[in-house]
């Protein structure tokens, strides 16, 4: 039986058009994403995986071919549609954190839940993250490792069927790093929610179900990864 | 172009908004300053050279008749530099080409050419001493009848019909604003100046070798008050009325009264544009720095000084004062052309022209520089104090704590999106607290100016539809018995006609005192009401009397008690009064009682000096017609028809003030908000596109960016309210004068109509941030740092 899919495209192509020079971000890119996994996309700087991501996510929209969240087919160019779909159904996490200065840990989180339908509840969501006595500091009063996990909070409060990372280690160092990826593994695991995490890094695509690199706009491999690596093993 | 040049040029077209508003708020400073200060110093220029060439008078006194030879008893009193003695009187007049009653002031001409008040020629020329029925008019008059040198016009002197031919056409410095005596708005179609020479002038109205009327210029240093002792002393036996000075002369009243409001204005208005200047430069070149601080970095990194990079940013202050100062003084001076040409319309002058020394524009491009300056310095100094390499890192989060609202323990009722906004207000108390007063300062503008219409127009309701409810008011050519009011009742069209005594008196309270003339009437009458400010009427006492607020005010009465009366004709007898009741009203000094205790009072025959009619709906031209033809009636005039000529001029000048008051008021409130959000926008961007893509929508990132910018606003409205009203006070309170008090009343419709644009102003300069809040593009900000 085929396992459930999140996630569908299908001939994506994107070109940034900047003027005098065409960028061809994506080239005719098939990519399936199913219920449950942690994906590691993996790829060099420009080699489109960041463009994928933010297609799949609703945020950017291809030049060509078509993508599938579930049954739904995602029309970027609707915009309230694609608003209501990052409300419910997908999460993000940035490199930079992009927590709200001038709102608490707990209120961070709340930001999201008070407008989504079955969330949990904002301590619950820090809790997961291991960051159940940090809920009343500001950004300013945490360190980038606690303020990544709570943007990871802040992602997942929803319960979102979808997790989409790019670079959520890229600004930290490797022990912090790796705490971040516990929080990761943690939510795929107890929430059963399929991650996407993006990075440049080859030393974290051991900790994922399956690796698919890219390069230059095409899909270079894409291959199971029976053998997960643990966390506490990477090491960059 | 040096590279750090083009980086100006550039930075300042992406910031190009930021540049405009600024600039339109510098524009309107030096508007302001140009056209109200600009219109204050021409005015006052204009009023002074006349004054002084044509040896304007310090003191005036009227009084019955006098022999010519006390001329030199007046000159005697020490401290007069020069006496000028007159023959004085109204006739009314019949002109070729109009119906109903017409009113000439007659003077006489002083041929030497050291007389005061000399008039100014506009065409023509004077008559001679002994040049029969040649006369000078006014040129209001003139222009309103159409009346020029070759025409004539006929005059009842005396009761006898003289045929009077124009020689000239002039003006005169104690008619600069001409008003027909008793009358609060000019009408020159009805009311003349008439000029003949003064012995003519003397034998036709019995006057000669002698005089009625008496100005005097004093020497410099001389106590007025002194004077005007003496010269009532003098006068007493003649029938004198009271010396008076400038301060109660009808025209200078009025036109020092128009300078003052100039004045005020002219200081207030632009003070408050120049604040809004240096407030706004300020948060904006704070913020540019900011977000360019690791650009300063590098720039400092490769050498360049911390001159180089202060001359930058101040530079962009600079541009924005520059462009607001061309499109200020282009619009400013024709704006003051404009107001000048409307005072012309008032106000007579020689030579008013609008004209604005280069000193006035200096003066305003330096305030504006100045300012601009300061509030540059702040950013600046903070752009060159930084080390470079401390400079090129991250900022850190800002730093915020719980709000006082949760503090105080609201929490529970705050969403967090509330809670950022709040944060976010009160993590910059100042900048929060200036931008409020200066929204604030643009409801005040508001209200300050429609209170002003308010105000005029509820006493112009008042007075036309309360006080004097008459049609038709007539003034004998001398005084006749009350059995006139029959035979007025029996003309065709009157309906009513109720007589009325007025008696020249000095009223005498401690050690103040005050002339004024005493009006009796009797109980029933109805035509004419004694009403207060609130339009509420006071019955007329059958015994004591009823004065103005503003005589009980001169004379240091609080309330109810006896007042000493001298009378100043006939038997001049002396006596006492019991003041009954002080009435708040807006218009003259004035005082009443019942007619025939003012005729106990005055002693004397039971004579009126005039009446008032009503008359037959549509007749009112006509039965004024008729008044003009009766010998015993030297004056007719018709509220009705100066409450007509008062709405059609409110209604030409309503749309052009309420025009200028809100453009004004929306720049600062365009302005203030406008840059607040835009601020806001570049420094939270980061934020708000985070939220878009946790799933905020466009409307709800909109509504959390401007709910900052509302509650500003929102907060700023009361502040405003409160501020134009403590204003509208203030300037209440600055105009006291005899002629009239502008009521203290401001209409909620005001309220309303001035926290409406504000919001509108509000709402614009939201839009026109959204519009960029909606091109944001959401991955490059949330991939990079700030």
């Amino acid at each position: 039986m085929e396992r459930p899919r999140i996630f569908r495209a299908r001939g994506l192509t994107k070109i940034y058009d900047m003027g005098e020079i065409r960028v061809e971000a994506l080239r005719d890119v098939d990519f399936d994403l199913y219920e449950g996994e942690l994906l590691v996309l993996l790829g060099a700087s420009g080699s489109g995986k960041s463009t994928l991501l933010n297609i799949l996510g609703g945020l950017d929209s291809p030049t060509e071919g078509s993508v599938w969240y579930q049954d739904h087919k995602l029309d970027t160019s609707d915009e309230d549609a694609m608003t209501e779909y990052r409300r419910h159904h997908v999460g993000f996490v940035f490199q930079f954190y992009n927590l709200i200065p001038s709102l608490t840990a707990r209120e961070n989180v709340a930001l999201v839940t008070e407008i989504s339908e079955n969330p949990m509840l904002p301590e619950e969501a820090l809790e997961l993250v291991g960051l159940a006595d940090r809920i009343h500091h500001f950004p300013a009063q945490l360190s980038g490792g606690e303020q990544q996990r709570v943007a990871i909070a802040r992602a997942v409060a929803k319960r979102p069927h979808v997790l989409l990372c790019d670079e959520p280690t890229g600004a930290l160092d490797l022990e912090t790093g790796r705490i971040v990826l516990r929080a990761l593994e943690r939510v795929n695991t107890e929430l059963r929610t399929a991650i996407a995490v993006i990075t440049h890094n080859a030393a974290i695509a051991g900790m994922g179900n399956r690796t698919v690199k890219m390069s230059s706009g095409r899909i270079a491999s894409d291959e199971p990864n029976p053998e997960r690596v643990h966390i506490d093993d990477i090491s960059w | 172009m040096r590279a750090i040049q083009k980086k100006l040029v550039r930075d300042i077209w992406h910031n190009r908004g930021q540049v405009l508003s600024i600039a339109a708020v510098v524009a309107t400073a030096i508007m302001t300053v140009l056209s109200m200060r600009g219109t204050y110093e021409s005015l006052r220029y204009a009023r002074d050279s006349f004054y002084q060439e044509s040896s304007f008078p310090h003191v005036w006194a009227n009084l019955e008749r006098a022999p010519e030879s006390l001329r030199s008893r007046i000159e005697a009193i020490n401290g007069v530099q020069a006496v000028d003695t007159r023959v004085r009187f109204m006739a009314n007049l019949r002109l070729p080409d109009r119906q109903g009653s017409v009113t000439g002031l007659f003077s006489s001409l002083n041929p030497d050419v050291h007389a005061l008040g000399q008039l100014v020629l506009r065409s023509g020329r004077l008559p001679g001493i002994r040049e029969r029925d040649r006369v000078v008019i006014n040129e209001k008059f003139s222009e309103a009848n159409d009346l020029g040198e070759g025409d004539t016009f006929d005059a009842i002197i005396n009761g006898q019909m003289r045929h009077l031919t124009i020689v000239g056409v002039a003006i005169s410095p104690e008619h600069m604003y001409p008003l027909a005596p008793g009358s609060i708005f000019p009408d020159h179609e009805t009311f003349g100046l008439v000029w003949m020479g003064r012995g003519v002038l003397a034998s036709i109205s019995d006057m000669e070798g002698a005089f009625n009327e008496v100005a005097l210029q004093l020497q410099g240093g001389t106590r007025e008050a002194a004077v005007i002792d003496a010269l009532d002393r003098i006068l007493k036996p003649y029938g004198g009325q009271g010396g008076y000075g400038r301060s109660e002369q009808i025209s200078h009243q009025f036109l020092e009264g128009e300078l003052a409001q100039n004045r005020n204005t002219g200081t207030l208005i632009p003070a408050v544009f120049l604040a809004v200047v240096a407030f706004l430069l300020n948060i904006v070149l704070r913020r540019l720095v900011d977000t360019q601080r690791q650009e300063i970095a590098v720039l400092k990194a490769f050498g360049y000084t911390n001159r180089d990079v202060g001359w930058f940013y101040l530079l962009f202050a600079v541009l924005a004062v520059f462009m607001g100062t061309i499109v200020g003084v282009g619009v400013g001076s024709w704006l003051g052309q404009v107001m000048v040409d409307l005072y012309k319309e008032y106000f007579v002058f020689p030579d008013l022209r609008f004209r604005f020394g280069a000193d006035l524009v200096a003066l305003a491009v330096i305030i504006s520089l100045v300012s601009a300056a300061v509030g540059a310095l702040g950013g600046v100094h903070a752009a060159t104090r930084l080390p470079p390499a401390e400079a090129m890192r991250p900022k850190s989060p800002a730093r915020f704590r719980p709000g006082l609202f949760e503090r105080m323990g609201f929490e529970a009722w705050l969403s967090s999106s509330a809670r950022m906004v709040l944060r976010n207000i009160e993590r910059q108390p100042v900048k929060s607290l200036l931008s409020v007063v200066g929204v604030a300062f643009s409801v005040a503008i508001l209200l300050l100016g429609m209170f002003m219409f308010d105000a005029i127009d509820y006493m112009m309701d008042l007075q036309f539809n309360k006080v004097q409810r008459e049609d038709i008011s007539v003034v004998f050519e001398r005084p006749l018995p009350e059995s006139v009011q029959a035979e007025l009742e029996h003309l065709p069209s009157v309906t009513e006609a109720e007589v009325f005594r007025s008696v020249p008196v000095r009223l005498v309270h401690g050690h103040l005192d005050k002339e004024a003339g005493i009006t009796g009437r009797r109980l029933g009458d109805d035509l004419q009401r004694i009403v207060d400010e609130d339009g509420r009427e006071i019955r007329l006492p059958s015994e004591g009397i009823v004065l103005s607020r503003f005589l009980a005010d001169e004379l240091g009465m609080n309330g109810p008690g006896a007042i000493r009366v001298e009378i100043l004709e006939g038997g001049r007898p002396v006596r006492t009064l019991t003041v009954v009741d002080i009435v708040d009203d807006f218009l003259g000094a004035s005082a009443y009682m019942e007619l025939d205790a003012l005729h106990r009072l005055a002693g004397g025959t039971r004579s009126v000096n005039g009446a008032n009619l009503k008359v037959l709906p549509g007749t009112r031209q006509a039965v004024m017609a008729d008044m003009a033809t009766i010998p015993a009636i030297a004056s007719a005039s018709s509220p009705r028809k100066m409450y007509e000529i008062f709405q059609e001029q409110m209604d030409e000048g309503f749309l052009l003030g309420i025009f200028f008051i809100v453009f004004f008021s929306s720049i600062i409130a365009l302005a203030v908000i406008y840059n607040g959000a835009r601020i806001a926008l570049s420094e939270r961007g980061r934020d708000l596109a985070s939220l878009r893509v946790l799933g905020f929508s466009k409307q709800e990132v909109s509504f959390l960016l401007f709910s900052e910018q509302g509650l500003i606003t929102l907060v700023a409205i009361p502040v405003g309210w409160v501020l134009g009203y403590w204003l509208s006070w203030a300037l209440v309170n600055a105009f006291v004068t005899e002629s009239y008090r502008i009521p203290f009343l401001v209409d909620t419709s005001t309220f309303l109509f001035s926290a409406a644009a504000t919001i509108m102003a509000a709402v614009l300069s939201s839009l026109v941030v959204r519009r960029r809040l909606n091109r944001y593009d959401l991955i490059s900000v949330l991939k990079t740092r700030d």
